[in-house]
């Protein structure tokens, strides 16, 4: 969804994270190694969680009407119609995967060609040295090769991947979000964010547990 | 899973407006009537030209009618909840299997003029066609041959009056008997496709044979009908009868199987044609070389490019397979490649003139035609347009894509 990026709002007051069980100093010596850091946590997100997709999904299309744009949800399972509700714009990554799989076309094209053309002619029962008819398996394959390193690269970079840790782990009830909670994340650095007034909304469609996550 | 997207619990048109139905059934039965009379004048003009034009006509409708019947049978097999609304549909087209049965007549009474090679007097002094005697001889033909039209209109007709006798009773225990027996099902129906595709296409050219055959016609039969499932769901759309039913995630998917199956053509025809090219063996060249040389290689290249390159850039996109417009112009053409592709696997028979197209082919092409037009009308002038008590016909009407 909407990839992670550094806050470059003014940082937010710390705050003390509400039930958090993870103290954040112990968080950010594990980011910045053994040495104790000295930067100040930063809020990252205010997080809650629903019972239901339902609920989730009317939550998401709230935030979506009121102009929220960088917000997350996480599901154990997913959730169908959710990047409407979320008002996602479609994914860039099937040019990504286009741009893949011409690259693997053009160059398996021009490796037949000049190794077998042009580097190293051979005759071979007689055919022409660079015969396409043979090579049209290797265009094949090298395309659906290439296509599919676009896409498994292009996810993983795009979703800035791999990462150890992630801000919204440290809610105290995130591990359910694999079993049986719907969680939502505001990002404090939405320009549409305000502390009291996005819990506000939230709770009033429902949300638990809703807390200021940080680093 | 709640997604307050469909809701399935409104009143919908189940049905085809009677009048435009009569309409429908009236307007296919004229053609009909239209078309025997020019077969007949065709058939006295020019009986042999006439012959190959019915075949290539006949197997193109036939196909069409396989290809559904497949996709049925593997939506039971896969229990798919998706396409409980279009399987519909194709339950409608695999009704050109019964009609088949009655089509084949005329292919029946040409069968000498067809396969006069194996059948006529000069297989007597082939060694060749000798040592394949034991199976390629008129007897054994036309006993296969209303074996495989047997099972074809047996296992159609089981199947949609299974599904239409659920529309009625609503019986979960019919899904389950379907779902049980599609498995044996597809493996007859896999079957018979491969040997009517050796006995009625390929032992045009007795000499010649490959084993890829059955599934090059298959690939044709799926990726065409495939094709009609589209045309009707987007007339029916047009028309506005099956609004708020079939949704733009029923056209994606529809769209994808049709991309999917446009490349499974290809690659089946190009793995053929592989191994053919790389061996060089002269009794097999002769297939690709009678299709290269002369007229022939236009016909090559417009089924290269009309069935593959074009439908497959213009269906790559997710924005092309959910357009009305390309999904439907990519269905047409494809349709019509499917002719030019049976007609590229019967025409040749008859040489370099086979390549020309002539008025005779057209009178081949509409008797069968306007019979499967007829079928698919009172198909659907007949009862609900979608499986209306399907166990899983919520999933289906809530079906979206991720």
């Amino acid at each position: 969804m909407n990839p992670e990026t550094q806050s470059r709002e003014p940082r937010r007051a710390k705050k003390p994270l509400n039930g958090n069980h993870v103290p954040s100093e112990v968080i950010d010596s594990a980011r910045s190694g053994a040495s104790p850091s000295v930067a100040p946590a930063s809020v990252h997100a205010l997080m809650g969680w629903y019972e239901t997709p339902g609920e989730l999904y009317k939550a998401c299309e709230a935030l979506r009407d009121a102009g929220y744009q960088r917000f997350d949800a996480h599901t154990p399972f997913a959730v169908h119609g959710l990047e409407h509700a979320m008002g996602l714009r479609p994914s860039r990554l099937p040019w990504i995967v286009l741009g893949g799989g011409l690259f693997g076309l053009v160059g398996s094209v021009l490796l037949a060609w000049y190794t077998q053309g042009v580097d190293y002619p051979q005759n071979i029962s007689g055919k022409e040295a660079f015969s396409y008819q043979a090579f049209i398996p290797v265009f094949f394959e090298l395309t659906v090769l290439c296509a599919a390193f676009a896409t498994f690269f292009g996810m993983w970079s795009m979703n800035k991947l791999p990462r150890f840790f992630h801000p919204v782990q440290t809610h105290p009830s995130f591990e359910r979000a694999t079993d049986d909670l719907f969680f939502i994340s505001v990002e404090a650095a939405d320009p549409k964010y305000d502390r009291v007034a996005t819990k506000r909304l939230l709770a009033s469609l429902g949300a638990h547990e809703l807390c200021e996550v940080g680093s | 899973m709640s997604t307050p997207i469909n809701d399935a619990s409104k009143a919908r048109i189940t049905s085809l407006d009677p009048a435009r139905a009569k309409k429908l059934v009236g307007a296919a039965t004229a053609l009909l009537v239209a078309s025997v009379a020019l077969s007949i004048v065709a058939a006295l003009v020019d009986r042999q030209r006439f012959a190959f034009s019915y075949l290539t006509g006949f197997v193109w409708l036939a196909t069409i009618g396989l290809g559904a019947l497949f996709f049925v049978l593997i939506q039971h097999l896969t229990r798919a909840g998706w396409s409980v609304i279009p399987r519909r549909q194709l339950e409608w087209l695999t009704g050109l299997l019964p009609a088949s049965a009655a089509l084949f007549l005329p292919v029946a009474f040409f069968a000498h003029d067809l396969y006069h090679h194996w059948m006529g007097p000069e297989a007597h002094g082939d060694p060749l066609i000798q040592k394949k005697a034991a199976y390629l001889n008129p007897t054994f033909f036309f006993v296969r041959a209303a074996v495989f039209l047997a099972v074809w209109s047996g296992l159609s007709l089981w199947f949609w009056r299974t599904s239409r006798k659920q529309d009625e009773s609503g019986d979960k225990e019919l899904t389950l008997r379907m779902a049980a027996r599609s498995a044996p099902a597809i493996i007859l129906l896999g079957l018979t496709l491969t040997f009517a595709a050796f006995d009625w296409l390929m032992s045009l050219d007795p000499h010649w044979y490959s084993t890829i055959y059955g599934v090059q016609v298959f690939s044709g039969s799926a990726v065409s009908s495939l094709a009609a499932l589209a045309l009707l769901t987007l007339a029916l759309e047009r028309k506005g009868i099956l609004e708020g039913i079939t949704t733009v995630e029923h056209r994606h998917d529809i769209g994808k199987l049709l991309f999917g199956f446009t490349v499974f053509w290809a690659y089946i025809g190009f793995s053929q044609y592989l191994i053919i090219w790389y061996g060089n063996i002269p009794e097999e060249t002769v297939y690709f070389r009678e299709r290269w040389e002369g007229p022939w290689k236009v016909v090559s290249l417009v089924l290269v490019f009309g069935h593959f390159v074009v439908p497959f850039i213009a269906l790559i996109s997710r924005t092309a397979k959910r357009s009305r417009f390309v999904l439907g112009a990519a269905a047409a053409l494809i349709l019509a490649m499917h002719y030019v592709d049976i007609y590229w696997l019967v025409m040749p028979t008859l040489g370099e003139r086979g390549a020309v197209p002539s008025w005779v082919d057209v009178c081949g092409l509409i008797g069968p035609l306007s019979a499967g037009l007829l079928v698919i009308a009172r198909r659907a002038a007949g009862g609900p347009l979608y499986p209306v008590r399907d166990p899983r016909l919520a999933e289906s009407l809530q079906f979206q894509n991720t």
